[in-house]
């Protein structure tokens, strides 16, 4: 088992024909993503690599029963694709786009609230089941599978996770990166409840990072529901107050979302905290040993 | 991005919220003339800079008449103001805003926010005005009422209401602080604000509503949207190196440790300056070089990472994922040799084709330093700052 994605899951890309959607439609293809179709409103009716390319994508859907949808087109548009793609009935849609304005994503949550489609990101890497099913712009070869589940909000400090986790041994069930955001779709509460749920994952690897609130309800998940052993770390003890590091989400503002607040609430959840982010790997196998 | 108080207040009026009638002015003449063109008698000159706690740092001052405005500005125009928010360095203040006096019966606050745990605007309210809001969130959060908005149909008239009779506004000025209330909800959607605080909100005598400070910021990916708000920026506020650095689509920002860095992935350069921190350094930046490091962009992250002067040493870390290591290797070797660095430089490569980047960088002849995984480079880059001081 796994998490949101597995072998049976048939992907299409929204933003097929631009580079960035080409370059990595191809990349999870290779990978063994059933990658079953593209849109591209007005390239309908022609391919890419033998990927059919569709106009909308409820026609997609229909004509080739995808059921998860990965969004590389730009910023002013990308709301509006998640929107599309929701409402054309996907199960779960992984928007990478970074920069897309909070206004777009706070009417796109809105709409989330009434459907049962998942959303994650936007200004994410993606998503992946090692081994099964590859969503997103993350490097496939550092990946191992095994029973490790892990959530970010960043995307190469998770790479850094999983290629330590795989030197030491260690596989993973699903890496779930959320994107650094502020306003996105499952945040870390609802991807520790399936990382739970799942009878594969043994253990969790929680990265977090200054801004917001959501370690601090996810410690207060873990302490509630989460029976699994729990590694984590937050990036940006260093970071300076009132500015935004990088990602649009990774702000201390008004004293609130330091990173001390966050590790002092991971502690009290009994998560253990890794002291540097050179042993997210080690802290993990440490954690799931018992010791 | 942020933007001066009189020019929130511009955006304001647009909405038809009230504001105190005032001019900005760049010389001490101008704000002698606007002061007579306000009456003549009392006003307020107030220092434009893109910080709070003007008040406490000297750049609020009361003028009894147009000479005295006139005096104040002379002063004011040029100085380094200090505040809490500043620095201890303070910012220049080039104009200052001369605003009409008000017979002030009570100071309240008024904002909008976005609440990210449930990825809604919320307006919030509180009695105590004047004073910062998280200050008050922290002594008495009671006092502070939130109202939050569904964006399918923006603020209601009787949200607008609750707040008004719990801020205890006598009930013929209702109206007017729900149509203060709905004025600023339309400039702060309608402009993709980030943040929009009135503070203080005043109540005066007459028992008018009007904004007497108003700060606004902006979200920076909705800018493209809003050109009359871009032209609104103003780059004397703003660190040089960071506006440099998004000339090449680099996000840095300036710290004050001399472990300069240069990484890819905002969650990795984060992580990145607090393994120098754990190891006993300090990191002179925050720089997300992001996906696509070329020759180019790197050359000029190298040249903003040494144009600051405290930095000893160089810590370049990548994780190549879909950025293969030779590339960014070959980067690094024909950026460090453009720049000619005159500081340590260590370098930590992981991911696609890392062997190729390391064989790149030994075979440069430049004398760079491999570190084997972050602690190790960490490590070493805080040892060779640490000599070279």
């Amino acid at each position: 088992m796994s998490i949101l994605v597995d072998k049976h899951t048939r992907v299409l890309t929204q933003g097929i024909t631009g580079s960035t959607g080409q370059f990595h439609t191809r990349a999870c293809k290779e990978y063994g993503t059933q990658m079953v179709a593209g849109v591209t409103p007005g390239k309908g009716g022609s391919d890419f690599e033998g990927i059919p390319i569709f106009d909308t994508v409820v026609e997609a859907v229909k004509k080739t029963g995808a059921n998860a949808s990965v969004i590389y087109v730009p910023p002013p548009f990308a709301a509006d694709a998640i929107l599309e793609a929701v409402d054309a009935g996907v199960d779960l849609v992984v928007c990478i786009t970074e920069g897309i304005p909070v206004a777009d994503m706070v009417r796109v949550k809105r709409v989330m609230g009434e459907t049962k489609a998942r959303l994650v990101g936007p200004n994410c890497p993606g998503v992946i089941t090692p081994g099964e099913c590859k969503i997103g712009i993350m490097p496939g070869y550092i990946h191992k599978k095994g029973p490790i589940g892990v959530v970010s909000r960043s995307g190469t400090l998770t790479y850094e996770a999983v290629h330590q986790l795989t030197e030491l041994g260690l596989g993973q069930s699903t890496c779930v990166g959320i994107g650094g955001d502020p306003v996105k779709g499952m945040e870390f509460v609802d991807v520790l409840r399936l990382f739970q749920d799942d009878q594969e994952t043994e253990g969790i690897i929680l990265i977090g990072e200054i801004g917001g609130s959501a370690e601090e309800q996810a410690a207060q998940f873990v302490k509630q529901h989460v029976k699994k052993p729990v590694a984590g770390f937050i990036g940006g003890q260093t970071a300076p107050k009132g500015k935004r590091m990088g990602h649009a989400g990774a702000i201390i503002s008004g004293g609130q979302g330091t990173a001390a607040d966050k590790i002092k609430a991971f502690e009290a959840a009994g998560i253990r905290v890794a002291k540097t982010p050179a042993e997210l790997g080690s802290t993990m196998k440490a954690v799931l040993k018992g010791a | 991005m942020n933007i001066h108080e009189y020019q929130a207040k511009e955006i304001l009026r647009r909405y038809k919220v009230n504001v105190p009638r005032g001019k900005v002015a760049n010389t001490a003449a101008e704000a002698e003339a606007a002061a007579k063109e306000l009456g003549g008698s009392l006003c307020v000159v107030k220092a434009q800079v893109h910080a709070g706690g003007r008040g406490k740092g000297g750049g609020i001052k009361l003028a009894k008449s147009a000479a005295e405005a006139r005096e104040i500005a002379a002063k004011m125009i040029g100085m380094k103001l200090v505040t809490h928010q500043t620095g201890p360095e303070g910012k220049e203040v080039h104009r200052v805003l001369v605003e009409e006096g008000c017979d002030i019966a009570r100071e309240l606050y008024l904002g909008i926010v976005l609440d990210r745990s449930i990825g809604r605007l919320t307006m919030m309210a509180s009695s105590e005005g004047g004073v910062e809001i998280e200050e008050v969130a922290a002594r008495s959060p009671e006092k502070i009422l939130r109202e939050v908005i569904d964006p399918a149909i923006g603020l209601q008239a009787y949200q607008a209401r609750n707040l008004a009779f719990a801020l205890g506004i006598p009930k013929d000025s209702i109206n007017k602080a729900v149509a203060f209330m709905t004025g600023l909800y339309k400039a702060f959607t309608e402009s993709d604000c980030s943040l929009a605080e009135i503070n203080p909100l005043v109540l005066t005598k007459q028992g008018d509503l009007l904004a007497l400070d108003c700060k606004m910021g902006f979200d920076d990916n909705a800018l493209y949207r809003h050109p009359d708000v871009q032209a609104m920026r103003d780059f004397a506020e703003e660190d040089p190196r960071e506006v440099e650095a998004a000339k090449y689509d680099l996000s840095y920002i300036g710290l004050d440790g001399n472990i300069a860095c240069m990484v890819n992935g905002a969650g990795l350069a984060m992580a990145t300056m607090d393994i120098i921190k754990f190891y006993g350094g300090s990191p002179a930046n925050f720089l997300d070089v992001g996906g696509g490091a070329t020759t180019e962009k790197v050359t000029a992250a190298f040249k903003i990472l040494l144009s600051d002067k405290n930095v000893k040493a160089i810590l370049v870390n990548i994780f190549g994922g879909i950025m293969k290591c030779d590339v960014v290797a070959s980067g690094i070797v024909e950026a460090a040799k453009q720049v000619s660095l005159s500081v340590p430089l260590v370098v930590r490569l992981e991911g696609t084709n890392v062997d190729l980047g390391k064989k790149i960088l030994r075979e440069s002849g430049l004398d760079i330093t491999p570190g084997e995984n972050m602690a190790d480079a960490a490590e070493k880059v805080v040892k060779a700052a640490g000599a070279a001081r």
